[in-house]
């Protein structure tokens, strides 16, 4: 067996019987003649795996800031009623429950997976039904929700971008009029960026690929998109997935790629079957496959990779080390991977969105592109927006729209908005004072994410949220990322609980940004981005929420808390 | 080879290109503390430690390879402090009770730790439970003290290709964990290997524990004596008459540093002429008679009593230091704290060895201070003006420090007079 089919090998056990057991680790350890700890180790990684045997219903509740303010505690707290276990643990006879982090649902919270099916806008009653249903023995599949994100915004007719009238094929059939480098420079002049929210040249990255002379190479759409929040990859992959692979085949086309691998993440796998036929009707038009569109030795195959569960995957080159079946922990990096890739070929991976960009470019003609948006990010953004918004959904904006404009009647309809957060947890909390401040290159840009919390929402409740999300999330390899969100989110805690100082603030911009500064990928080097944001941002809110402090008496030490324990024994153990 | 030049902190150096940056530096005479970094193993980038900067931009030493022209900061005061943390977050991440380690004066983590001055961790420490598997067939794997530096796991392969180790879980649950299998197949010498290139006391090789005699570790100075010398000690020169008054106790310690005390030789003359002891185990003065200049604290708190003295200390001191490991942290007696209450008081009162069933109990009276859910350090209950490392600290060290504090007197220490293990 080949060590990069390991995570769909792990699949098929982990449907078929409900987990990994120690058996097929064996088994599989054998095939891959590697030993047993080795695949233990990947096992234990990703979150969907499980070695200890689930019960035959599995439901992961998302647990993100947007759906704890929609409600996620009632609905938890009925999921356990309904079906008798606790979150967490593996199960009674039925149920075995779950919190996750974000399912990519921002605007339909509370959702769920329930065996992979989503469940969204989820209450008490709708959970009671779906619960009843289960156990009556009805299969999820037939009363899952609909998911399909509403296109909420798009500039007026003549700049929408992504979300205009789609043909299949027409991008592939208007790109092999160009040479391959009449493509690359086609993208690289349109100054098109990556969309997963580094940010990175897309025609820089096809060039670089291209110009390696290696025969074999690779393009990776990374459908990883775990950032809270974010939801607009499901939504072009829901919408006109046919966009996304014709980026790919140009791609292929441009860079001499081919093979071509979609890594989507594993809460997505409800619609891989949808994307599997759309392939397969790419590939009996000769869109996909052999000698497409009759052109001589231009080949290219795409398949789909499923992830299973982590956030750092979203990075490029964790993603990477994930497809060939290992830990996603973003390694040293001493190459690009348009250098040394998947199997150490030169690869492209790009974003979901950027590949779908690609084929308007060049079916619209990067001039067209050119003519919207800002000088340094020309063209269109899809924006997700959620939490205390009239209208959640998705956005498909131009750049330089102020955020005001996205928070404004005429867009997402915010109520008294006071916190916003640009990006994700990892991103840039904004307060009303910057509210002009412009999505785009010049002034602060957005990967996709973009949650809005009215002036009802504790602060700290939500900083605590991104912490206890980083903590989880974190691959473990680094020491700063590792132990140091750890200590922060202990940081988090105390002020919650009303016992930080003024010392307290300053040392977690300290800390943070020692963090920043030392840690290995960018999920560390982010990771206290909003905390440290939000001190100097939301001074208002973090005046109140630190006391006086007490000179000689650390204000911490509880002796009530502290004996607590010692009386509760001494009660039971005595004669 | 082609030779190159780069610079390191402005420094013009010589290297040979495409060198690792380590190496090239050492060659140089510039030291780049590493943990994680091993001779020939691909760089790992997992420790830290060796943060630098390069052309601005930070990243870990050990993944740099050296080419011309390039501009290296490394002692920076930003960076020299990242480091520290970075140090300080494996000590409170862990559990590292040094005094209790087999490693101890061979762990190249500890004597990072007094290379790059810690004196106490800015972070609070995280007592998180931990396993000590000795399940293995030759060696124990300690997770409390394992730094997941992944030496082990890239190192350690058995004669027919197989890893030993490797990482399971993620995030902070990550653990270096060992293929049961695969390690019945070392030899004692691929073991002792193992132990060898762990950078803590994380891997021991059953049996094999205490393999030097103090003063041959790998990190024991022998050159530096223990004591500061008796006639560095410059006696202090009296301008006003009246004494100063000092307090002393100790909480929840072994009682080692007020030992450490009576050993000032000499310096009890100094001593004796510059102040006067209140409320001190070694006057027997029970209550505070007076206000105190200074206040010395040996231990940490276990047990309401402790509490309660800390807190009239802090009320009747102008300043507090805390003495020693136990006082900072809680060093040895904070070993309870992974463990929960019940069962520390149960293993101690009713299930040892010498207690008979339903004779014993676990002793409560009012008289007896009740034992505290954890131990704590004294500056999570008080505020502690100065902490003094060590366990425990030179005499003429916290002498020092006293008179440092008292009369402004400048004094200097260097590494080795407080290195305890």
């Amino acid at each position: 067996m080949d060590r990069t089919l390991l995570l769909n090998k792990l699949w098929e056990y982990q449907h078929k019987f409900g987990f990994v057991s120690k058996s097929a680790i064996e088994t599989i350890s054998k095939e891959l003649n590697v030993s047993t700890i080795e695949i233990e180790s990947v096992v234990s990684f990703y979150h969907f795996f499980h070695n200890q045997p689930t019960e035959k219903n599995i439901i992961y509740l998302n647990n993100s800031i947007i759906s704890d303010l929609k409600g996620f505690e009632n609905v938890k707290a009925t999921i356990e009623k309904e079906t008798g276990c606790n979150f967490g643990d593996y199960g009674n006879s039925e149920f075995s429950l779950f919190e996750t982090s974000c399912i990519g649902m921002s605007d339909q919270e509370p959702a769920a997976l329930i065996n992979f099916q989503p469940f969204t806008d989820l209450t008490p009653n709708k959970v009671r039904k779906i619960i009843t249903k289960i156990k009556n023995g009805e299969n999820v599949k037939d009363f899952a929700s609909k998911t399909i994100s509403k296109i909420q915004f798009t500039p007026e007719d003549d700049k929408t971008i992504i979300f205009r009238n789609y043909e299949l094929g027409k991008s592939i059939k208007e790109g092999i009029k160009f040479t391959p480098q009449e493509i690359i420079d086609k993208i690289y002049k349109s100054k098109l960026k990556g969309c997963g929210g580094a940010f990175f040249d897309v025609g820089y990255k096809w060039q670089s690929c291209k110009s390696n002379e290696d025969t074999e190479k690779y393009i990776i759409c990374n459908a990883d998109e775990g950032e809270p929040g974010t939801f607009k990859d499901r939504a072009v992959l829901q919408h006109i997935p046919g966009l996304v692979i014709e980026g790919m085949v140009l791609a292929g086309y441009a860079t001499g790629a081919k093979e071509g691998i979609i890594y989507l993440r594993a809460e997505y796998q409800f619609f891989k079957q949808k994307l599997d036929d759309l392939i397969n009707e790419f590939y009996n038009q000769n869109f996909l496959g052999k000698n497409i569109q009759k052109i001589e030795g231009f080949d290219f195959d795409i398949r789909i990779q499923l992830g299973a569960g982590s956030y750092v995957c979203g990075a490029a080159s964790a993603l990477i080390e994930s497809m060939e079946g290992r830990r996603g922990e973003p390694p040293v990096r001493m190459w690009s991977a348009t250098k040394h890739g998947f199997k150490h070929k030169p690869t492209v991976v790009n974003n979901v969105e950027s590949l779908a960009y690609a084929s308007r470019i060049i079916e619209l003609g990067e001039d067209f592109f050119l003519s919207i948006g800002t000088k340094e990010t020309p063209g269109t953004k899809l924006i997700s927006i959620s939490g205390d918004v009239a209208k959640p959904g998705i956005y498909e904006i131009e750049y330089g729209t102020s955020i005001r404009e996205l928070l404004g009647i005429e867009m997402s309809q915010a109520t008294a908005p006071y916190y916003v957060q640009v990006s994700g947890p990892s991103g840039e909390c904004v307060s009303p004072a910057e509210f002009d401040r412009k999505i785009c290159m010049e002034d602060i840009l957005c990967g996709g994410s973009f949650m809005v919390f009215n002036r009802t929402r504790d602060i700290l409740h939500i900083l605590r949220n991104f912490m206890e999300f980083f903590k989880e999330e974190s691959c473990g390899v680094c020491t700063p990322c590792r132990a140091g969100n750890f200590i922060l989110n202990e940081k988090v805690k105390k002020m919650q609980r009303g016992l930080a100082s003024n010392d307290d603030v300053n040392e977690i911009k300290e800390w943070g940004n020692i963090i920043k500064l030392s840690s290995r990928c960018g999920l560390g080097k982010s990771s206290p981005n909003s905390l440290i944001y939000s001190i100097d941002k939301f001074k208002e809110y973090f005046n109140l929420k630190i006391p006086p402090s007490n000179e000689s008496q650390n204000v911490e030490f509880d002796m009530e808390n502290a004996i607590h324990e010692f009386d509760s024994i001494i009660k039971d153990t005595q004669l | 080879m082609k030779e190159v030049t780069f610079k390191i902190d402005g420094r013009d150096c010589k290297a040979e290109k495409g060198q690792n940056l380590i190496e090239a530096a050492k060659q140089n005479g510039i030291f780049i503390p590493t943990l994680c970094y091993f001779k020939h193993l691909n760089p790992l980038g997992s420790c830290r430690v060796c943060t630098v900067k390069q052309n601005g931009r930070t990243i870990a030493g050990c993944t740099v390879s050296i080419d011309d022209g390039m501009d290296i900061e490394v002692n920076t005061p930003e960076l020299l402090d990242a480091r520290k943390a970075i140090l300080e977050m494996m000590f409170v991440e862990g559990n590292h009770f040094c005094p209790s380690c087999e490693k101890s004066g061979d762990c190249q983590m500890q004597n990072l730790g007094y290379e790059t001055g810690i004196r106490y961790t800015r972070f609070p420490h995280l007592f998180v439970d931990r396993i000590v598997d000795a399940r293995p067939e030759r060696i124990v794997v300690n997770q409390n003290r394992c730094i997941k530096c992944k030496r082990c796991i890239e190192e350690v392969i058995t004669n027919d290709g197989y890893k030993v180790f490797n990482f399971t879980n993620r995030g902070n649950q990550t653990l270096v964990s060992v293929d049961y299998e695969q390690e019945a197949k070392l030899s004692e010498s691929q073991a002792e290997h193992a132990m060898h290139i762990c950078p803590t006391g994380s891997i021991l090789v059953k049996g094999k524990s205490f393999g030097k005699p103090f003063g041959d570790r790998q990190f024991d100075n022998s050159n530096a004596n223990k004591n500061i010398p008796l006639t560095d000690i410059k006696k202090h020169k009296t301008t006003n008459l009246k004494k100063k008054r000092i307090a002393t106790t100790s909480l929840a310690g072994c009682f080692g540093c007020h030992m450490s005390l009576l050993d000032i030789d000499l310096g009890i003359l100094d001593v004796i002429e510059l102040v006067e002891f209140n409320k001190s185990p070694l006057t027997d003065i029970k209550k505070f008679s007076d206000r105190c200049d200074i206040g010395l604290i040996e231990g940490g708190c276990c047990n309401t009593d402790n509490i309660e003295v800390l807190r009239e200390f802090r009320k009747n001191c102008d300043v507090l230091v805390s003495v020693g490991e136990c006082a900072i942290w809680g060093g040895l007696p904070a070993i309870r704290n992974t463990v929960p209450l019940e069962e520390c008081l149960r293993e101690a009162y009713l299930d040892s060895l010498t207690s008979e069933e339903d004779e014993t109990v676990i002793p409560n009276h009012e008289d007896i201070p009740k034992i505290l859910n954890k131990v704590y350090s004294n500056h999570e209950v008080v505020k502690i003006d100065y902490h003094i490392p060590g366990c425990p600290p030179n005499a003429n060290h916290i002498w020092n420090v006293v008179k440092n504090i008292l009369f402004e007197e400048e004094y200097s220490i260097s590494y080795p007079e407080f290195k305890y293990d």
